[in-house]
């Protein structure tokens, strides 16, 4: 189970087209690091993540290992009605995790 | 029957065309097939996309990256897809991104990491088929993947 947050803005107007961000507590391991018996320690990233914004998919990224450890995104979506911006995600291990905020429109 | 000056003369020509030739190669090689995979084999064509990156970046292993494309993200035409590529990661696809009509503004933000200086390049795929793409060089003065902690 990862960590993460995300930020929208506590309220937006109708149409408005606002800012999102989610960090997410992963070690985004590349695969080419050694443990302390030598041995390679596989690589681990998260591969897909998804947000949806009232069940209807928003933004997808499809990550690879340059990514940075704990990745952080940034994208827009329009505001249309209030509710929900879900986020989920898996890494190569298959972990999943998800995370939600809410959005509110006013107006 | 060429005379000794002409011949030195023709030889050092042709040393300095394969060298030429061979250092062509060498540049245009890294993105290449990437681009294809991308692509399709589509024309790429320069312009409209924005690549931000620092010129010199201190840590490697979290480098903040921004592409924006020039669309109003009507549903007409808008922006389907951003990838970013580098030329020396050991994998060279950092990750590609997915959008739609509801993002109403074509940028992503994000960090990533670089195993040293090189050119980072960002394509865009706009859903009448076209292709944009703009690069960027970055000094990386400590690499990632060569930290072992």
């Amino acid at each position: 189970m990862s960590l993460a947050r995300i930020q929208v803005p506590p309220s937006a107007k109708r149409g408005e087209v606002i800012e999102v961000r989610i960090a997410i507590q992963h070690a985004m391991e590349a695969g080419f690091r050694y443990d302390n018996n030598g041995r390679t320690i596989p690589k681990n990233v998260i591969n897909t993540l998804v947000a949806r914004y009232n069940g209807t998919e928003v933004f997808r990224a499809e990550l690879g290992s340059g990514i940075s450890a704990n990745p952080y995104l940034q994208f827009f979506m329009t505001a249309e009605a209030s509710g929900d911006i879900e986020f989920s995600w898996v890494d190569d291990a298959g972990e999943r995790g998800s995370e939600r905020a809410a959005i509110v429109v006013v107006g | 029957m060429p005379t000794r000056r002409q011949f030195v003369h023709a030889a050092g020509t042709l040393a300095a065309a394969s060298l030429l030739s061979l250092d062509v190669a060498a540049q245009s090689d890294p993105f290449a097939p990437l681009i294809a995979d991308f692509t399709g084999g589509a024309p790429i064509k320069q312009g409209r996309v924005t690549l931000d990156i620092p010129e010199l970046a201190d840590n490697g292993n979290a480098v903040p990256l921004r592409v924006s494309v020039e669309n109003d993200m009507s549903s007409a035409s808008h922006v389907q897809r951003i990838t970013i590529l580098s030329e020396k990661n050991p994998r060279p696809v950092i990750g590609t991104f997915h959008l739609t009509p509801r993002n109403g503004r074509a940028l992503i933000s994000t960090r990533i990491r670089l195993n040293g200086a090189q050119r980072l390049m960002a394509i865009a795929q706009l859903s009448d088929g076209t292709y944009w793409s703009a690069s960027a060089d970055v000094i990386v003065t400590s690499s990632a993947c060569w930290d072992e902690s």
